[in-house]
């Protein structure tokens, strides 16, 4: 058993955790503040990935390999999801904002496989996978019994910055507090002035240029990177917000780390329970605990 | 007039007697390969290994004193394809023996044909267990892959000299499935130990659960039965847990991609193939010469196996002494030939029994590093 629920093996589940943080931070503010669940948002996590890569094969004949390449990856992935996201809430999820909300999520689908496909078709993308560069050197650490390369340190800094930010833009600014505003009551928010539409476009960006750093982060650690790779991640990252409460942001962070630390042991187990685990979680938390671990109570859900 | 007539249908009779005489005097043999679709490159050097060695045969006299003729055909790397071209190469063009084809799962649509009609087939690269199944005619040039996974243990163990390894395989996979069994087996049964012995999903990118349950019980190899993608995400990964020993795996490795993804984490890691150009045995290093004057580039594994599976059955035609199918299929039974890829016999299944060779990466090249015989 020790080989199971190690101090390496909490390291490694929660590399995992913080990537599915970033892409659940994503899914829960969107929905709290539309009702929307976008399944397209794994795909933006897949668009980050290939920004970040194209940055670096652009960037590379005048940017010093390491540091400053690392973040100007970093803010391509970010810049690159932001506009995939803003760009799928102006043209899918826009037109649809008052219909019933089984449209906008048919729709999200739509866009998802939209994308998947896009990707695959284009030629200097295509189907196949591509290794992801190493955009900076591996050091190893030993700590006790544990090895932690400064990926993991990477990984899990790059996600708490991000989601430190997230919260002062939140508790702290103007445009935190509309996003509150909205989240809360639409209409009376309306009425006060705010303007709903851009602070629905503000959501999208802040949404999907998180899954975009998720994508330059998985990338790093799993250098692997195709259309596809978005599906997986997104599945869980929703499963991980559903668990933590959907619409709650530290409910998000927290079921994240939850979903990475519980599919680690579960691997480490089995490897079969562990691909299943995630799904395992989703109908306990359904039959259970429908609201998630921090989730309010609300008379309707989806 | 008369007379005439009886001439000319003499003249007509003895330039027939004559024609089908000059006919007897080559040996027909099939050659099936996929020039289009999917596997054409495969085909390609298949094709150019099958020529080469007809013409070398040919140059040095044919088989039997007669010249060889092959007819080939192209599969397309489609079944359907495939059975219509192993009827058409022996129901039209009539040949004694058929050698082809490259994918398994167009041998396994040629072999019934073959067999039905008692004709000799050696598949080339299809190493699909079930192919030489279908029945006593059918052979392969290729080992099955099985067989990787044990070459792969006795090099752990005789020349790593590694008591304990552990396995990482892809569960939805026969191939890699099969290669790890295997490799335990062997593993195990020459007096190591298997101290780790795990599967994962396909298509996952995060193997650091496994690895690192595995790498807990201190391995002095790790080994590796996925295909090159895999295999790059596990050595990274392997190598970030700290694991310095070298890993193993079997062709599946074969691609530039490897080292590309994989970088310095698979440097000093070795895998097991047909064949590799750099060995030093005169024979692989004059047939490398040969070909690579004739075709411009170095052979691949599978022109090796298209070159050695050519050779075994004229070897096979010209023990026999006869075309005739069934005294073929005897000598083939008994062939024990040395070729490009190894010393070959058959066993009970008509799968060859011969050496692999092991490749090492070094400063991000494959490099030929052993042989190992069964």
């Amino acid at each position: 058993m020790g080989s199971i629920f190690s101090l390496q093996q909490i390291i490694n589940g929660l590399q995992l955790g913080a990537i599915y943080a970033l892409i659940a931070l994503g899914y829960t503010m969107v929905y709290g503040i539309v009702r929307l669940i976008n399944f397209a948002h794994g795909d933006f996590f897949m668009v980050g990935a290939y920004a970040a890569y194209g940055a670096f094969y652009l960037f590379n004949f005048f940017l010093p390999q390491g540091n400053t390449m690392a973040f100007a990856a970093l803010i391509m992935a970010m810049l690159g999801s932001g506009a995939i996201a803003l760009i799928a809430n102006k043209f899918a999820y826009k037109p649809l904002r008052y219909k019933p909300r089984l449209s906008s999520l048919v729709t999200a689908i739509g866009v998802s496989m939209l994308l998947e496909y896009l990707f695959s078709a284009l030629p200097f993308i295509g189907p196949s996978p591509r290794g992801f560069p190493d955009l900076l050197a591996k050091h190893i650490y030993h700590i006790g019994p544990a090895e932690i390369s400064n990926y993991v340190v990477i990984d899990l800094s790059v996600a708490a910055v991000l989601m430190i930010g997230l919260t002062i833009l939140i508790q702290r600014t103007p445009m935190g507090r509309a996003m509150r505003a909205v989240s809360q009551d639409k209409d009376a928010a309306k009425l006060m002035g705010i303007d709903v539409e851009r602070v629905i476009s503000f959501t999208f960006l802040i949404g999907g240029s998180f899954a975009g750093a998720a994508g330059l982060l998985a990338g790093l650690t799993y250098p692997r990177i195709q259309p596809y790779m978005g599906i997986l991640p997104g599945l869980k990252a929703f499963i991980a917000a559903v668990l933590g409460g959907i619409g709650n942001i530290p409910g998000a962070v927290l079921g994240a780390f939850i979903m990475g630390l519980a599919e680690t042991f579960a691997t480490a187990f089995n490897s079969l329970l562990g691909e299943g685990i995630a799904f395992v979680i989703l109908i306990v938390v359904l039959l259970l605990r429908p609201n998630g671990i921090l989730g309010e109570k609300t008379a309707d859900k989806i | 007039m008369k007379s005439t007539l009886v001439s000319a249908a003499l003249a007509v009779a003895l330039a027939g007697s004559f024609l089908a005489c000059d006919k007897n005097k080559e040996i027909k043999i099939g050659g099936v390969g996929p020039m289009t679709g999917e596997a054409a490159t495969f085909g390609a050097s298949t094709k150019n290994g099958y020529d080469m060695a007809v013409a070398e045969w040919n140059a040095k006299g044919g088989v039997l004193g007669k010249q060889i003729k092959m007819f080939f055909a192209d599969d397309k790397g489609d079944p359907a394809e495939g059975a219509t071209v192993f009827t058409k190469l022996i129901d039209e063009n009539k040949v004694c023996a058929v050698i082809g084809t490259v994918m398994s799962k167009v041998s396994l649509a040629g072999a019934p044909i073959c067999q039905n009609a008692k004709i000799p087939m050696i598949a080339t690269s299809s190493t699909n267990p079930k192919v030489t199944d279908v029945g006593d005619y059918i052979y392969r040039a290729c080992f099955i892959d099985p067989f990787q996974g044990t070459v792969g243990a006795m090099f752990a163990y005789n020349d790593l000299k590694a008591k304990n390894a552990a396995c990482i395989f892809d569960v939805g996979n026969d191939y890699t499935k099969g290669l790890s069994e295997f490799f335990k087996a062997k593993f195990t049964a020459l007096g190591g130990t298997v101290v780790g012995y795990e599967g994962h999903a396909t298509g996952t990118t995060d193997f650091k659960a496994q690895l690192t349950k595995v790498l807990a019980a201190k391995p002095d190899v790790l080994y590796v039965s996925d295909y090159y993608n895999d295999v790059a995400l596990i050595a990274k990964q392997a190598r970030e847990l700290g694991f310095k020993g070298p890993m193993l795996g079997g062709d599946g490795w074969d691609s530039p991609k490897l080292m590309e993804v994989g970088g310095s984490a698979v440097e000093g890691c070795y895998f097991t193939n047909h064949y590799s150009q750099d060995d030093s045995s005169p024979l692989v290093q004059s047939f490398v010469k040969s070909y690579t004057a004739k075709y411009g580039s170095a052979p691949d594994a599978l022109a090796a196996l298209g070159y050695d599976a050519t050779n075994i059955m004229l070897n096979a035609i010209q023990t026999a002494g006869s075309t005739d199918g069934d005294k073929i299929k005897t000598a083939l039974a008994a062939t024990d030939l040395k070729t490009v890829t190894g010393q070959v016999k058959f066993d009970d299944h008509r799968n060859p029994v011969k050496s692999a060779v092991i490749i090492e990466i070094l400063g991000g090249k494959q490099v030929f590093k052993t042989t190992v015989n069964p």
